[in-house]
């Protein structure tokens, strides 16, 4: 099942995440610093944060999408977009290759506001890792 | 001439929240903008807002000056965009310059009791060899270029400083389809939010820490940088030296608060160094040595937008209370909004300008500065 992952290392002043989320799986609470403390029981795996987040940290990850693959979703705001089928560079957090990963969908909903959302497998040990993808020629 | 209980004078969120809740009060409440639009930097803003979501964060900033716009409209502020207070006469009336070509009376006075300052800030700038050619200028008039009037400012783009400014324009020239070739800063670690910085890392954006510009170089415009790593009293190394082929540097080196119409005023100024520079001292009613002058956002510290917010509205709520509007439901939402700004101001980033604020409060009394109490 896909879940959501954070990598919000900072006690910044945000909260959206908190508010988006329709389970109450993230808490930051009075003290708008906080870093964001998630619940992965509660959970559903609907991706609201990731596309709300202005900091572009929540992911979902679901680590059984096939047998060693996972997928996950993250933001990605460049044009050209990437399209379902195909076979792009998965980056990590420092812009350095990990792996070629297969785009599952590129979902921008109104929810979100228009924020396009990648869904991308990787081989499962890439999961936590994958951030990006290397942007696209383009056109 | 026209009267007006409040006139405010700056329309983004501090001027937008200052005039919305005076306006609520009941008092009759003017609010100018030298812009097209109101909405002061919001407008400039294409990305999602990290904040507070009670402040509109994750909304996109031009979506939530819209907002403001329209609350501030049901609440019956008169808005007058493309007009710029220039200052005040003698017998206290206001100079308001309208920059509508087909507009007739182009110069107008007006009078009002009491008038909310929230001119926001401007830039700063830094001198190097080179610096005056084209193809250097600051963060905000790339984005400015880019995002209001859809110009590229150019394709190859180097950024000088890593604050939030530089990292999130950064990050919207490369959505318009420019390079960024780096983020060069002469501090050790980056300036502003570690989730800005990883939009760029991540996009494969070199940031030099411990760095900066020490020349432009070019015919007619810049085609060269050239940077250097510094030692600890920010002093170029010799050796260090790297050339990076560009066409456009840009400096994102801070902001200070636009004091020149608060110092019109006679308002009595402080050096804050945390807060942007020399700024308009000012209470807890955001009330200045000019009983009659308050302030908010960027020009009383520069901080964010959600701060800006609030201390627009408690601006809003003294000015109006000192007209004789409003009515008891103010003291709670004035306890509200003061604990809300100290949630705001904790962190790494926040605690500082708590601690600068609050001298900025205590110098305040001991020159006697108090607000009307309400
Ligand atoms: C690139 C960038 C990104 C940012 N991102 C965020 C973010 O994600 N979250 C966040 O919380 N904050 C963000 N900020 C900060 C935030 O935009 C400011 O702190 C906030 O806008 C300050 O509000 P203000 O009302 O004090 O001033 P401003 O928004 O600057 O508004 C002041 C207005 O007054 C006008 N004015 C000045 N003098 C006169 C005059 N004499 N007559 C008429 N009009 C006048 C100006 O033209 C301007 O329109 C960002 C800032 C920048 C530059
Ligand atoms: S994916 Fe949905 S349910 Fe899970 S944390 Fe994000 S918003 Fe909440
Ligand atoms: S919305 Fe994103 S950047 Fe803001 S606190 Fe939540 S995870 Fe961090």
């Amino acid at each position: 099942m896909r879940k959501v992952f954070i990598d919000c290392p900072q006690n910044i002043p945000c909260n959206p995440c908190q508010f988006c989320c329709p389970t109450s799986a993230i808490t930051i609470g009075e003290d708008i610093t906080n870093p964001p403390q998630v619940n992965l029981e509660k959970c559903i795996g609907c991706g609201r944060c990731v596309a709300a987040c202005p900091g572009q940290a929540c992911f979902l990850v679901d680590t059984e999408f096939h047998p060693g693959i996972a997928s996950v979703d993250f933001p990605y705001e460049y044009l050209p977009l990437p399209t379902a089928g195909m076979r792009v560079q998965a980056q990590d957090n420092c812009g350095a290759v990990l792996c070629t990963g297969l785009v599952v969908a590129v979902v921008a909903a109104k929810a979100g506001d228009h924020t396009p959302v990648v869904r991308l497998s990787v081989p499962r040990e890439f999961a936590y890792q994958v951030r990006s993808i290397a942007h696209l020629p383009a056109e | 001439m026209k009267c007006a209980d409040i006139l405010v004078i700056g329309g983004g969120p501090g001027g937008l929240g200052a005039a919305i809740e005076a306006a609520k009060a009941g008092a009759s409440v003017l609010l100018v903008d030298e812009n097209p639009r109101m909405g002061g930097q919001l407008y400039k803003q294409i990305h999602k807002f990290f904040g507070s979501q009670t402040h509109y964060a994750g909304q996109r900033g031009f979506d939530i000056a819209d907002t403001l716009i329209a609350e501030a409209a049901r609440a019956g502020v008169e808005l007058l965009p493309q007009t710029r207070a220039l200052g005040c006469f003698d017998e206290g009336q206001f100079a308001l310059l309208s920059l509508a070509n087909q507009d007739a009376t182009r110069l107008r006075t007006m009078k009002a009791r009491r008038v909310i300052l929230a001119t926001g800030a401007k830039e700063n700038a830094v001198a190097f060899p080179g610096w005056t050619l084209p193809g250097v200028m600051t963060a905000g008039a790339a984005q400015t270029l880019a995002n209001i009037y859809g110009v590229l400012p150019g394709k190859r783009i180097l950024i000088l400083g890593s604050g939030n400014v530089g990292l999130i324009v950064g990050y919207q020239l490369m959505q318009a389809g420019a390079q960024v070739l780096g983020i060069v800063d002469v501090l050790p670690s980056v300036h502003g939010y570690e989730v800005h910085a990883a939009k760029l890392r991540r996009a494969n954006v070199p940031i030099y820490l411990g760095s900066t510009v020490v020349e432009a170089r070019g015919e007619t415009r810049v085609q060269q940088v050239i940077i250097g790593q510094v030692d600890a009293c920010f002093q170029p190394i010799e050796g260090t030296h790297q050339t990076i082929e560009c066409d456009t540097v840009l400096l994102a080196v801070g902001l200070s608060p636009r004091t020149e119409i608060a110092a019109m005023f006679g308002c009595d100024m402080t050096f804050e160094r945390r807060l942007g520079g020399l700024m308009p001292i000012h209470d807890e009613t955001m009330c200045t040595s000019n009983q009659t002058i308050y302030v908010c956002g960027d020009l009383a510290g520069v901080e964010e937008a959600s701060t800006a917010l609030d201390e627009g509205r408690l601006a809003g709520i003294h000015a109006a209370a000192a007209c004789g509007y409003g009515d008891e439901a103010r003291h709670a939402r004035v306890a509200a909004l003061q604990s809300s700004l100290n949630t705001l101001r904790s962190g790494m980033h926040g605690q500082p300008r708590k601690e600068a604020k609050n001298d900025i409060l205590q110098l305040a009394h001991r020159k006697g500065i108090v607000g009307e109490t309400i």
